[in-house]
């Protein structure tokens, strides 16, 4: 559409904004990609987001918009091609389930698993497995949504990227492929897809930067 | 498209602002409903079966399928039945409205409860700060709008029917002052308004068995120290 305007401000590490990319790269939206530096905000990060004051924010001819999944939505039902939600209004309804389920409980618990460190890391951990487990019950069909990429698969697939890093510098098991065998091939299957592939960040920058940002809280912390 | 056919349950709690949530939405599209109470402290195999997750009210079935979380349930009720809308049909004012009533939930409600329903102190206070300013950001919002969602209540209204409604009932159990007409007048006659809107008043609980259902709750929680 001519003359429309895009803009996506991200950060090159957060998962949350990778969803949003994904999305218009999905979908073949053009749009301008512009990287905040959290540690000194943006006037206009502070303009478009005063609430929250993070990323990532869409802006779109001039109208601001943040918390990704409300991004997702917006994206959706503003450019209609290649539909992410399904059309069903009960399809719809679990696909936004599934999408808040990962934000509520499994990114809080895989957050302490990654920043505690004893009881309270084994505690958060085993809660991830678990949360993984009710996933793994979810899956219906090569994706989420069935056989083409869609909503859910946009929403979590980046926890099939990040959360190995997280075992790796930790060093407990999160992901098993014995319990999630569903889990684990939808992963893999959704990060091979072309256009999925081509928007992560390289594995050892996404490594370092977060073993880096470990050491920081975990030294910072009394 | 009211089919005689259909099957619409909702279980649910009566104090439960979250179970009001759906009540209105449902009153609003005059969709007939079964209303099954649930005993919190005593599961039943039909909540424990729709809601495995989360074991939680409100859980709405819609012709044997089940749906939970309030906010999705009202999106839900939106997209099936078209008429009376609770969503605007813009996209931006859609993804406004999506946005607000999550807000709502994260930094209004979690913390008002727990500003109130927290055995320590310290805890309370940081919580009693934080709804303030999620209340702030709300009172900026509303501007001068009868409702969020304009002439008539919308998805955030009814996100925000817990500020209106549990929250003053809260602040009386607990004697703090959260949301007052002195600190946000605009968002005050907002709540004034939603409370009195027909469909809204169909679908609260009544207020004093409300009341003394939280003030034991709070009693019991500092009794047990």
């Amino acid at each position: 559409m001519a003359g429309e305007s895009v803009t996506l401000i991200g950060l090159w590490s957060s998962p949350f904004v990778l969803r949003v990319k994904w999305a218009l790269e999905v979908k073949g939206i053009e749009y301008q990609y512009v990287e905040e530096d959290l540690s000194n905000k943006s006037a206009m990060l502070l303009q478009y987001n005063p609430v929250y004051k993070k990323v990532p924010v869409l802006v779109h001819d001039g109208k601001p918009l943040a918390e990704s999944l409300v991004i997702l939505e917006y994206i959706d039902e503003t450019w209609k091609q290649t539909p992410l939600l399904p059309h069903d209004p009960y399809e719809k309804a679990k696909a936004r389930f599934w999408s808040r389920f990962v934000d509520e409980k499994c990114v809080p618990a895989l957050i302490t698993t990654f920043f505690k460190g004893g009881e309270e890391q084994q505690k958060a951990g085993q809660e991830v497995r678990e949360n993984l487990k009710i996933l793994e019950g979810g899956i219906e069909g090569k994706h989420f949504g069935g056989e083409k990429i869609g909503f859910v698969d946009i929403a979590i697939g980046w926890l099939g990227y990040w959360i190995p890093i997280v075992e790796e510098i930790v060093g407990i098991n999160l992901i098993d492929k014995e319990l999630m065998p569903k889990l684990d091939a939808w992963f893999h299957d959704f990060l091979e897809h072309p256009v999925i592939k081509e928007c992560i960040p390289p594995r050892d920058k996404l490594l370092n930067h977060n073993k880096a940002s470990r050491k920081v809280s975990t030294s910072s912390s009394t | 498209m009211a089919s005689s056919k259909e099957e619409v349950t909702l279980l649910g709690a009566k104090e439960s602002p979250f179970v009001c949530r759906v009540k209105i939405a449902l009153n609003l599209k005059g969709v007939e409903y079964k209303y099954v109470e649930e005993d919190l402290l005593n599961k039943s195999e039909l909540l424990l079966k729709y809601n495995p997750i989360y074991k939680k009210v409100p859980v709405f079935v819609h012709n044997g399928k089940p749906i939970a979380e309030s906010l999705l349930i009202v999106e839900y009720i939106d997209d099936a039945w078209k008429h009376n809308p609770i969503l605007p049909s813009d996209p931006y004012q859609r993804a406004l409205a999506r946005f607000w009533s999550k807000f709502i939930d994260d930094k209004v409600v979690v913390p008002a409860r727990k500003a109130v329903f927290t055995v320590d102190e310290k805890e309370r206070e940081e919580n009693a700060e934080e709804s303030l300013k999620g209340l702030q950001f709300l009172e900026n919002e509303i501007k001068d709008k009868k409702f969020f969602g304009g002439e008539e209540i919308g998805l955030v209204d009814i996100a925000a029917v817990f500020i209106a409604f549990w929250i003053p009932m809260f602040q009386q159990i607990a004697g703090l002052e959260l949301f007052t007409s002195h600190k946000f007048p605009k968002l005050y006659k907002w709540g004034q308004e939603l409370i009195n809107h027909p469909v809204v008043k169909e679908s609260l609980p009544p207020r004093d068995p409300t009341f003394a259902f939280f003030k034991g709750r709070y009693e019991s929680l500092f009794a047990s120290k």
